[in-house]
């Protein structure tokens, strides 16, 4: 039982980690700001919530997994919401998407 | 283990240091400090000291970088231009620093038991602690009681701060007239339903946790700077998101001079009942006829009047910046 709580616990872990990293690779990669945005914002969230889930599992039944229970829930409701207010402010002050500035068709 | 983070952690600040001097753009020189502080606070947390931790958090990346984005809203985004190397800052900066890296030549190792700031008091406090004062967070009986003086000064470090920043924003009374109607105009995030909604939903909960961090402080890291900086950090929030017109609604500029003025007042006064009491300036024991339970009551007392200046303190530099930048 321990050893099946171990494994399930490192790939949670394991898969948070990658998660991070694409968002990393992402956020270096993309073209503009909300591409990229688009790679941190969904990634952050799930690899961040990923990592939580497979450290609630080392803690076990105890008050450290209710804390990082409740972190997650934070997580999921700022996360998206951090993400939604960077890109509004972004059009809000006039920065154009690269696909509507170099038109559809010219961007190959 | 400990090692290989610390090294990583200290590699990504040196990092992070050298983005902010290159950073011509004053806005992202200030995330970039916010940046600093949170991987100042996780060093922290590495190396267990979990309260100074949750304070660097809090305050260094938390408010103070609210408090950067106030004054840029007053000023430029962008450094004014500069022309060339400057020879004696960057001179003086390397005479300094390596004199800092080779005073640290005689430093003991870290962690090493025979370091001298092991052997002084140190010992006492912890062999002492859980039969003076009976409380599981060592360094909350440290600050409030054991050294109740340094923290009585810190506070008033606070407060003079605090009113000496008040003096050079000094802003117009809301009463004004044209300013209470540009204040009107101002709406906050209104308009924005997404992150008004969460943010509102989160404000009472990031408040709660405050006042926890402030009550738990004797048993977990935590105490009234932190707690202070978490509640502050709520209502700005709240005055962010419905405009500075409702937070002062909600909390008035003058009960926040009061929260000051108490705060500072409630912790001399503590000290002050010791000595009536038959004790010595700040000595909780004889507050109480069990000198355990008096020191709780005076530690208790003692952090909510950190808790109260601080909050107040740091509410009314926001609020000050606030009228300026309408």
């Amino acid at each position: 039982m321990g050893l099946v709580v171990d494994i399930a616990s490192w790939l949670l872990l394991l898969a948070g980690g990658i998660f991070v990293f694409i968002g990393g690779l992402g956020l270096l990669r993309m073209p503009d700001l909300y591409t990229r945005m688009h790679a941190v914002g969904l990634t952050d969230s799930m690899g961040s919530i990923l990592v939580l889930l497979g450290a609630i599992l080392q803690a076990g039944p105890s008050l450290a997994a209710v804390k990082l229970a409740i972190i997650i829930v934070f997580l999921l409701l700022t996360c998206p919401t951090a993400s939604y207010a960077l890109a509004n402010a972004a059009r809000l002050s006039g920065i154009e998407p690269r696909a509507l500035r170099t038109g559809p068709e010219t961007d190959t | 283990m400990t090692t290989v983070l610390c090294v990583f952690m200290l590699t990504l600040l040196v990092i992070t240091a050298f983005g902010m001097i290159q950073a011509r753009n004053l806005f992202s020189a200030v995330m970039l400090g916010g940046i600093y502080s949170f991987e100042m606070a996780s060093i922290f947390f590495i190396l267990d000291a979990a309260d100074v931790a949750l304070t660097e958090a809090a305050i260094g990346a938390g408010i103070t970088t609210v408090f950067f984005l106030g004054a840029l809203a007053l000023t430029e985004h962008r450094e004014r231009g500069r022309h060339g190397p400057q020879w004696l800052p960057i001179g003086v900066m390397t005479a300094t620093g390596m004199m800092l890296i080779y005073a640290s030549f005689d430093n003991p190792r870290i962690g090493d038991p025979n370091a001298p700031v092991h052997l002084h008091v140190a010992p006492w406090y912890l062999e002492q602690t859980p039969q003076l004062i009976d409380i599981q967070n060592i360094v909350s009986a440290i600050l409030a009681s054991f050294r109740g003086y340094d923290t009585l000064g810190e506070l008033f470090v606070i407060f003079t701060a605090g009113i000496g920043v008040l003096f050079i924003l000094s802003a117009p009374a809301p009463q004004d007239r044209k300013v209470s109607e540009r204040l009107m105009n101002a709406e906050g995030l209104r308009h924005h339903l997404v992150p008004r909604v969460v943010g509102q939903l989160l404000v009472p909960f990031i408040v709660l946790f405050g006042l926890y961090v402030q009550f738990h402080g004797d048993y977990g890291p935590g105490g009234g700077f932190q707690a202070g900086a978490l509640i502050s950090a709520g209502l700005i929030l709240y005055a962010l998101l419905r405009g500075e017109i409702a937070a002062l609604r909600a909390v008035p500029i003058w009960f926040l001079r009061m929260l000051i003025v108490s705060g500072a007042l409630l912790y001399t006064t503590v000290g002050i009942a010791g000595m009536l009491l038959g004790g010595s300036f700040l000595d909780y024991s004889v507050l109480s006829n069990d000198p355990v339970a008096g020191q709780h009551l005076g530690i208790l007392l003692v952090e909510v009047g950190v808790g109260l200046t601080v909050t107040g303190v740091l509410l009314s530099i926001f609020h000050a910046f606030a009228a300026r930048g309408q």
